[in-house]
């Protein structure tokens, strides 16, 4: 009982995974419940993403881990001067994982993944104080990536695979801050795209100094989303040969996925408790800016100047049963967004996440996993500088808060 | 099971945290306050530029954009109630009469073949707005397009049998509570707790913008000798306003009041130049040596009348003024027949009397904005008056071009005598509204100071600066008098800030940024 108080102690004092810009770090319910720390822990299929080179230390012949999250995220933006105010549509983000790792001899284990890293859903009012930033936006990724994993010794392995990446997006906003047909309708573009692919790949490391002792090491490429000929709505402008016509044109625009190098160590300092700590770090620079390129001959340049930035997990793991295990983390998220780029797209600053969960072993095969995160930011004035108008740079800025709780569930499968 | 309810206990807080809160919400008392005004009862009161009117017309997005629905906007953040607007049932603007369309459509920005920008009648729907649709309930925007001061107090004003015959107006008629009501009645009506009044601008824009064709009734408080072009006698004003503030505060309710803006600076006087006739127009440069040794022998008779400064000529390497008609002259047609009988023998008073009051334009008259379209255009009327004195069709072409050989007449240009009357009567207005504020302790908003910044210079927003130009400056709407989105905004913030000054308060601001100007569509007729 006094552990199970430290655990919480641990996971409340202590200010959970979800990084900045459009990155959603929730790829396994263990995982997550440490605050998404992984890259060195051995404990089920999870590592298909984590480090794929630990797959070959797993003791089971098949791994399977499935799991989904919900994330309920609200921002909520004010600005005192003007007194306008405005909130998201809670948005419920649903981040998927399905891994399964095969072993097929003592040196070499075989797996597959699919996940979903990047995605952002936010729905402003339409017509908000920002809706020439954006009225809403929905981007999805998902990654369906095989791996190898291949033991060169007991203390160290290596791993890695080819990543096929298929991605969509869904962006809304208003033309400017004023423009409207006859009867006052905010002119808007809508540009929606799916199916755009590419590939990228992975490549790990796990050393085992002592029995209770991991370091882990894992890189996942970037991969860059290029939309050709994607589907752009314009509507509600004015019937103006000074204006885009209404109707759809074709879009070609770029979206960087960035790469993200891991590493950390996991320690077993008692029998029953596991330490566990991750560094990311996310090489967001790649953001430059959304340039959009539509069909009619208009362009939207929208610079993003995003920085690289860190993560700094904590996770920790207390096997309080044979049947239970109960877990807590914390983590620092560093936004990669830079001041003067606050664009309310993806309106993220640096964050402290806390998390937790626990296994519930039904069979000695099948477990119960769940976790949960609560990531507090907090409140900031910001602003988003590069928006213009006739040549001159507008601001738009205000009081941002946002929050983001994601419970979650999944099974982990041992044969 | 114990453990069970603990994590369910966590889950639950953690539910309950994640809701996003700021440390002070815009929304919660002592962020924002009404000061000593109770704004939850707030009725408006004045003409178009309160009625949200622009483009020459009453639509519902000039409406919802007039700054009494953009302040009742911000004072809803400090216990302001709804705000209730008379709303035209379009965007066409225009309205009908028992099924006859009475009042014009709007004005959009139009592109031409060309690819020039302009001014043009919206032609790509018919007016839905029918007058004799009362619409049967008390509105808190009382503002009625077209009122004088003494209009406000008018008995019916509002009543529908009288629209036709020009007694009564057609904005109010559709909202008035009964046909012998006034707007001030149905504004104490409504018992309010704060009022706004704009009040005074027709009662000398009207003489204005008919270039003076109307008469100055200074002196002279007799409404019934008053005709629709006149100038109000500031005496009269004076009694009228009192008159208005008196019912506005009988209940002790708070106010703010805006003094008149000058009319001169509006772009509907400073966008026709005075001197617009160019040598490279091809229509009028080859002319230039006729017509100058034709106003040769003319300026010969002006010097016999004894006005050689009347002498007129046009320049073959600038641009030069137009011929206008200016009344406050010395009327020499009589000695201008007598010099011209030479030439035009038996025609000469004619030509004479054509003249007798004529001078070239100089930068301080001030040519109407539909002048525009006038200017260097043969004038049919003149031409076929002139024929039927005998002049052959040559000759009376000859002297029927608008500003070139025939003058501008009076209701195309605000001569400077006629600037003065304006002028003279406004400042007596403005002082009547300032005094009459401070009496009675309301908010006074000096909107003339900051519509003179935007014509000098202009008023710096987020996004650029608001001028006075016309279709470019972003202040004014399409007619070029009443303000853009945009403007209203800008008068918006004049009165937010009076009424923190007066009453105490602290409200926000509003971007002018977010406010738009004129609105586009090629969706014209073919003029």
């Amino acid at each position: 009982m006094k552990k199970l108080l430290l655990l919480v102690l641990f996971a409340f004092v202590t200010l959970v995974t979800y990084a900045g810009g459009y990155r959603v770090s929730v790829q396994g319910q263990r995982a997550m419940a440490m605050g998404h720390t992984g890259v060195a822990v051995v404990n089920s299929a999870e590592l298909v993403f984590f480090n794929p080179a630990g797959l070959v230390y797993l003791e089971n012949k098949l791994n399977i881990s499935a799991g989904a999250s919900g994330i309920f995220t609200d921002v909520i933006y004010q600005n005192s001067d003007f007194g306008s105010s405005s909130e998201t549509d809670s948005s419920v983000g649903t981040p998927l994982n399905l891994y399964g790792s095969y072993k097929v001899n003592d040196w070499l284990a075989l797996g597959l993944g699919v996940y979903t890293p990047y995605g952002s859903e936010v729905t402003w009012p339409t017509d908000w104080a920002g809706s020439h930033l954006v009225n809403n936006i929905e981007l999805a990724a998902i990654y369906i990536q095989p791996v190898v994993s291949i033991k060169l010794s007991d203390q160290f392995s290596i791993g890695g695979g080819p990543i096929y990446v298929t991605g969509s997006v869904n962006f809304n906003r208003n033309a400017n801050r004023t423009l409207t047909d006859i009867d006052g309708n905010r002119s808007n573009i809508t540009v929606d795209d799916s199916g755009v692919s590419n590939w990228g790949w992975s490549v790990s490391a796990m050393f085992n100094p002592t029995e209770n002792f991991r370091l882990g090491f894992s890189y996942r490429s970037e991969i860059i989303l290029e939309a050709e000929g994607g589907e752009a709505t314009f509507s509600n402008f004015p019937n103006s040969p000074a204006t885009p016509a209404n109707g759809t044109t074709t879009f070609d625009a770029e979206l960087p996925l960035p790469a993200e190098l891991t590493i950390g160590l996991s320690y077993q300092f008692h029998k029953k408790w596991l330490f566990a700590f991750d560094y990311n770090r996310q090489f967001w620079d790649v953001y430059e800016s959304l340039d959009i390129q539509f069909g009619n001959g208009s362009t939207s340049l929208n610079p993003r100047n995003y920085k690289n930035s860190s993560v700094y997990r904590f996770g920790l793991q207390y096997d309080a049963t044979s049947k239970i295990s109960l877990r807590a983390g914390y983590y620092f998220d560093e936004s990669p967004v830079q001041s003067g780029f606050f664009a309310p797209e993806t309106p993220r600053n640096d964050s402290n996440g806390f998390s937790g969960g626990f296994s519930f072993a039904i069979t000695p095969k099948l477990a119960i996993d769940a976790s949960f995160f609560y990531l507090r930011f907090e409140e900031i004035n910001e602003s988003y500088d590069s928006y213009q108008e006739n040549g001159q740079d507008v601001p738009f800025g205000g009081t941002y808060k946002s929050s983001a709780f994601a419970p979650g569930l999944g099974l982990t499968y041992k044969l | 099971m114990k453990n069970n309810i603990k994590y369910l206990a966590i889950l639950a807080l953690g539910l309950v945290a994640c809701e996003p809160e700021f440390d002070n919400p815009i929304d919660e008392a002592g962020v924002y306050s009404s000061g000593e005004a109770d704004f939850s009862n707030y009725v408006a009161l004045g003409n178009s530029l309160t009625a949200g009117f622009a483009d020459s017309a009453l639509y519902i997005t000039g409406q919802e954009n007039s700054y009494p629905n953009i302040l009742s906007q911000q004072f809803a953040l400090v216990g302001g109630g709804e705000f209730t607007q008379p709303l035209m049932a379009d965007n066409t603007g225009g309205a009908l009469l028992g099924g006859t369309q009475i009042l014009s459509n709007r004005f959009v920005l139009a592109f031409d073949a060309e690819g020039n920008p302009g001014p043009a009648i919206y032609a790509g729907a018919s007016p839905t707005t029918e007058i004799s649709n009362n619409l049967g309930s008390f509105f808190n925007n009382m503002g009625v397009p077209g009122a004088k001061s003494f209009h406000l107090g008018a008995p019916n004003y509002g009543d529908v049998a009288g629209v036709a015959v020009g007694t009564a107006n057609p904005y109010f008629a559709r909202f008035a509570s009964s046909a012998g009501t006034s707007v001030i009645a149905d504004a104490a009506a409504q018992n309010p707790t704060f009022f706004s009044l704009w009040i005074g601008n027709n009662d000398i824009l009207s003489y204005a913008t008919s270039g003076g064709v109307g008469v100055d009734r200074t002196g002279n408080p007799n409404l019934a000798d008053y005709g629709s072009n006149d100038i109000t006698d500031p005496g009269l004003f004076n009694s009228t306003y009192q008159a208005l503030i008196g019912a506005l505060t009988a209940n002790g309710a708070k106010g703010v009041v805006l003094n008149l803006p000058n009319v001169s600076t509006l772009p509907f006087f400073t966008t026709v130049p005075f001197a617009p006739l160019s040598p490279l127009d091809p229509n009028f440069g080859p002319q230039i040596p006729t017509l100058n040794a034709t106003y040769a022998g003319l300026n010969a008779a002006f010097a016999f009348a004894g006005v050689p400064e009347r002498a007129i000529s046009f320049s073959a390497s600038a641009a030069s003024p137009v011929v206008i008609k200016d009344e406050s002259l010395e009327d020499v047609s009589a000695d201008l027949a007598i010099a011209l009988a030479g030439t035009f023998g038996p025609l000469a008073p004619i030509v004479a009397a054509q003249y007798g009051q004529a001078r070239q334009a100089t930068a301080n008259d001030l040519l109407v904005l539909t002048s525009s379209g006038v200017i260097g255009q043969v004038n049919e009327a003149r031409l076929a008056e002139l024929i039927s004195f005998g002049l052959t069709p040559e000759q009376a072409g000859q002297f029927s071009v608008n500003g070139v050989s025939y003058p501008m007449e009076d209701q195309y240009v605000l001569t400077p005598a006629e600037q003065s009357s304006v002028e003279n009567a406004r400042q007596a207005f403005n002082t009547s509204i300032a005094t009459i504020a401070s009496e009675n302790g309301l908010a006074f908003y000096n909107v003339a100071n900051d519509l003179a910044q935007a014509a000098n210079g202009g008023i710096l927003f987020d996004g650029g600066v608001i001028t006075s130009d016309f279709v470019t400056g972003g202040g004014f709407s399409l007619d070029g008098i009443h303000p853009t989105p945009r403007a209203h905004a800008l008068v918006t913030n004049g009165i937010l800030n009076a009424i923190e000054i007066a009453y105490g308060a602290t409200l926000p601001s509003v971007n002018p940024g977010d406010y738009g100007t004129v609105t586009l569509s090629n969706e014209v007729g073919a003029n």
